[in-house]
C-alpha cells in the first residue's frame, strides 16, 4: 500500500514540475519566473524526501536541507536584484 | 494502521503540491499566482515531512529528527521570499487583474475638499 501511495505521490510531484516548469518559459515578467524557479527547488524538496522514503534511506535530507537553503538565497538575491538594480549595495 | 496513515500523509501531501504548482500555472496575474506556491506548496511539503518523520522514527533506529530542520527552515524562508517577490512586483508595476482602488488615483482629493470647507 506504501509503495502504491509513494507512486502516486511521485506521478503529483513530477506533474508540480512541469506545471512549474511551464511557468517559467511562459511567466510574462520577471517575478513571475522568480516564483516559478522558488516552486521548483520547493517540489524538488519534496522529491527528494519522496525518493528517501522509497529507497528507505536517510541520506537525501541532507541534500534537501542544502537545495532549502542555497534556493532560499538565491530567490533572495534575485529579487534584491530587480528591487535595487544591485545584490550588494 | 501505522502503513495506512503514512500513505494517506503522503498523497495529500503530493496533492497539495500538485494544486499548488496548477495555482501557479493556470491563475489570472501575478498577485493571485502568489498564493499557490507560497500556500498550498508549503502544506504539501510539511505533510510529506511529517510523513517522512513517522516513517524513519519506526524503523527502530530511534526518533529521526533531520526532517524538522527543513520543515523549520522552510516555513521560516517561504514567507519571507514571498514578501519579497511582492515587493519587487509592486516596483517594477506588474500587471494585477483588480482595478486600482479609487482612493490610489487621487490620495489627496479628500483632503484638499475638507480644507477648502
Amino acid at each position: 500500500m506504501l509503495s502504491i501511495a509513494v507512486s502516486i505521490a511521485f506521478a503529483l510531484v513530477s506533474g508540480a514540475l512541469l506545471l512549474s516548469l511551464f511557468r517559467l518559459l511562459r511567466g510574462p515578467d520577471k517575478p513571475d519566473r522568480i516564483l516559478a524557479l522558488d516552486t521548483l527547488y520547493i517540489n524538488t524538496i519534496a522529491l527528494l524526501v519522496l525518493l528517501g522514503i522509497h529507497l528507505s534511506s536517510s541520506l537525501y535530507f541532507e541534500a534537501a536541507l542544502l537545495i532549502a537553503m542555497m534556493g532560499f538565497v538565491g530567490t533572495v538575491a534575485l529579487c534584491k536584484y530587480l528591487l535595487r538594480g544591485d545584490i550588494i549595495e | 494502521m501505522l502503513e495506512m496513515l503514512l500513505s494517506v500523509l503522503i498523497v495529500v501531501g503530493a496533492l497539495f503540491t500538485f494544486i499548488g504548482s496548477l495555482g501557479l500555472a493556470r491563475l489570472g496575474d501575478f498577485y493571485t499566482r502568489l498564493h499557490g506556491p507560497t500556500k498550498a506548496t508549503t502544506l504539501g511539503v510539511g505533510a510529506l515531512l511529517i510523513a517522512s518523520v513517522l516513517y524513519f522514527s519506526t524503523r527502530g533506529e530511534g526518533l529521526s529528527l533531520h526532517e524538522i530542520l527543513v520543515t523549520l527552515f522552510l516555513f521560516i524562508t517561504a514567507p519571507v521570499s514571498a514578501h519579497l517577490l511582492a515587493k519587487a512586483a509592486l516596483h517594477l508595476r506588474v500587471r494585477s487583474i483588480a482595478p486600482p482602488p479609487p482612493e490610489a488615483e487621487d490620495p489627496l482629493a479628500d483632503t484638499r475638499v475638507r480644507a477648502g470647507d
